[in-house]
């Protein structure tokens, strides 16, 4: 009952979020080239443009353009993309399932290694493995995701040939889903990009657990678990790493968003068929609806993973109790 | 024989090269059901010398010598294993503010039931009866309830008596608690209070209370222990010293506390404050706050000597009292 309510008022705050993110995305169209151009190329006259311009509405005032663009959007119509003479909400969501599927694994690889690695060098502070781990770390935030992907590509697929690096490979359609993950080839081709996008948030995810953790190993209620006669592995796991987590989920949750962004620069290197590398695309040719089609779903995306978070934190601390009352 | 009987223990922690010492050349035993006081200001050396006990000083302090017997082992060599054999199942503590002892995260019952199963075979069922009767023990109203409660649902009061039926869940031979009311309202400080001593007596555990009030360890122990700069400065029946006592730092204490018979006076107060351990003056550690000082005092260490049935480490002893 009480996850209902909050996820009711969740949707009340969504919506106003949503709002501000099309104004400012409609916003941008205004700014962003001349859609003209792209559409019918150069030998068309000026009167010719201008009767087509009128004939589009892009002549008419902003708030009239905007509000026809929000009643179609409410009803899935987010604008027809130039390029590829399609709804551009269609053109998107034929892309998310790619986009999707590798942030889901870049965030699996996160978790798999940040979470251990994180742990280890908490309750070994002083140790050189931990002192590796940290300086790699350190090393691995500076460097940016295309070079790591460059570096990727040319040892695991030039030199050592084990791994393909570009494109999705074989997929498998379920409904309006393709999916790369039930094939061997497909899953070959999600390895390094996969990487390659857990890259740029690893270090950070190792570094936060170990901090946090540290900061929980020195606090009473550990000593107290110790003093009881506890074994260490209950201490560490149970009693430490349950509130290590609570930071932990917040700050990741948003992380986890971010990722989204990053896939743009990893899709076009291993010329990944999602959603960034289609984003890169619309801004080159000036796809105007494609680029704003995009930064609403993602926006939804951002969300939707922000409620999702709140919902898992709930879950983990007992102090936090969903209400449908605002806070 | 003694319970417990710590000899000689010195605390060291060694940081950029120079080694800080905590705690130098305490002594001091503890019987069976026997209640012990250990008091001093903050800083004193007083909770070091109650983890030291359990071996479970902050890093990097390290036992650097003396000997700590218990059950005819030394606590202070013992293997981490073994150790943890001990901790909370034959030692218990209880610790100074029941909002930050108990984890925030777990239930009640999870957090007695797992100290159970860490030292006895015993079935899920069974550590729940045995928790919920402790619980029911330290009169904590609706166990079975309290029993699935986070510790945030509970009053102060209620979550010292919560670490309180934890301390107490395996029957230890020893209860050190560590100023166990000092974070409590002063209504439910009695109250808590009364309830341990007459726990501690009902089940023959000895108590070490580590505390700097004064007041409360002269009603509820027999054996007292005053502590300045890590060492010990007085130690003998309580009564006694708390009738005459004979080193200057004890007076002082003394003196601190609001008298009843003077209401509206002014507190007597120590002049200065504690030594920190990087700064321990020459001699006497208490020389510069007392009015007894002389050459002798900024020049030699005081022996811990036997003064009319009490040790006190102070070269003016005989003349104060």
């Amino acid at each position: 009952m009480d996850t209902l309510a909050f996820l009711i008022r969740r949707l009340g705050q969504a919506v106003v979020v949503m709002l501000v993110i099309s104004v400012i995305g409609f916003s941008i169209q205004d700014n962003l080239g001349d859609p003209l151009r792209e559409l019918v190329g150069q030998a068309v006259s000026e009167a010719e443009r201008q009767a087509l311009r009128d004939e589009m509405g892009l002549n008419d005032p902003f708030v009239l353009r905007f509000g026809r663009f929000l009643a179609g959007a409410v009803q899935g119509d987010l604008g027809t993309s130039y390029f590829f003479k399609r709804p551009a909400l269609e053109v998107i969501l034929d892309k998310f399932p790619a986009t999707f599927e590798l942030v889901l694994a870049a965030s699996l690889i996160i978790v798999l290694v940040s979470v251990p690695l994180g742990v280890f060098c908490a309750i070994r502070p002083n140790g050189w493995v931990t002192q590796a781990i940290m300086g790699f770390s350190i090393v691995g935030i500076s460097i940016p995701v295309f070079l790591t992907a460059i570096f990727l590509i040319y040892i695991f697929s030039i030199e050592l040939g084990w791994l393909p690096s570009f494109g999705r490979g074989q997929t498998v359609t379920l409904g309006w889903w393709t999916t790369g993950l039930l094939t061997r080839d497909g899953l070959a081709h999600l390895v390094l990009p996969a990487i390659a996008l857990s890259s740029i948030m690893l270090p950070l995810f190792i570094r936060l657990i170990r901090g946090e953790m540290m900061e929980v190993l020195r606090t009473e209620y550990v000593r107290f678990a110790w003093a009881k006669g506890l074994s260490s592995r209950r201490v560490w796991f149970v009693h430490a790493f349950k509130n290590t987590l609570l930071p932990v989920i917040t700050v990741g949750g948003v992380q986890i968003g971010t990722l989204i962004a990053y896939t743009i620069l990893t899709e076009t290197v291993f010329q990944w068929p999602g959603m960034g590398f289609l984003f890169l695309e619309a801004v080159n040719r000036v796809d105007t609806p494609l680029i704003i089609a995009y930064i609403i779903v993602v926006g939804l995306i951002f969300v939707v993973t922000n409620t999702v978070v709140d919902l898992v934190y709930t879950l983990v601390n007992p102090m936090v109790k969903i209400t449908g009352r605002a806070a | 024989m003694a319970l417990l009987e710590v000899r000689g223990l010195e605390v060291t922690f060694p940081l950029r090269g120079a080694a800080l010492t905590a705690l130098r050349g305490v002594d001091f035993t503890l019987d069976a059901g026997e209640r012990l006081g250990i008091v001093g200001e903050s800083g004193a050396g007083k909770s070091m010398a109650a983890f030291a006990i359990l071996n479970l000083i902050s890093e990097p302090g390290r036992i650097s010598a003396g000997e700590i017997l218990f059950d005819g082992r030394d606590l202070a060599r013992l293997s981490d294993n073994h150790m943890r054999a001990i901790r909370g199942n034959r030692i218990a503590m209880i610790f100074q503010d029941p909002m930050m002892t108990l984890n925030p995260v777990l239930t009640i019952g999870t957090q007695m039931v797992e100290c159970l199963k860490a030292h006895q075979k015993i079935g899920e069922a069974e550590a729940k009866r045995r928790a919920i009767e402790k619980l029911r023990e330290v009169a904590i109203p609706s166990p079975e309830t309290r029993f699935d409660s986070y510790p945030h649902e509970l009053s102060g009061g209620l979550r010292q008596r919560v670490v309180i039926a934890i301390a107490l869940l395996l029957d230890p031979a020893i209860i050190i608690a560590d100023e166990p009311t000092t974070a409590l309202d002063v209504t439910i400080q009695a109250e808590i209070m009364g309830l341990m001593i007459a726990l501690c007596e009902n089940h023959n555990v000895g108590l070490i209370l580590i505390t700097h009030d004064i007041a409360v360890v002269s009603e509820i122990t027999r054996r007292l222990i005053v502590m300045y700069a890590g060492r010990i400065v007085e130690a003998g029946p309580t009564a006694e010293l708390i009738a005459a006592p004979r080193h200057p730092y004890t007076r002082g204490l003394l003196k601190a506390l609001p008298q009843k018979n003077r209401p509206g006076g002014m507190l007597h107060q120590i002049p200065g404050t504690m030594p920190s351990l990087a700064a321990i003056p020459d001699g006497c550690a208490f020389h510069p706050r007392c009015e007894h000082a002389d050459a002798r005092c900024r020049r030699s260490v005081p022996a811990l000597r036997d003064v009319g049935g009490r040790l006190v480490s102070c070269h003016h002893a005989e003349r104060i009292s």
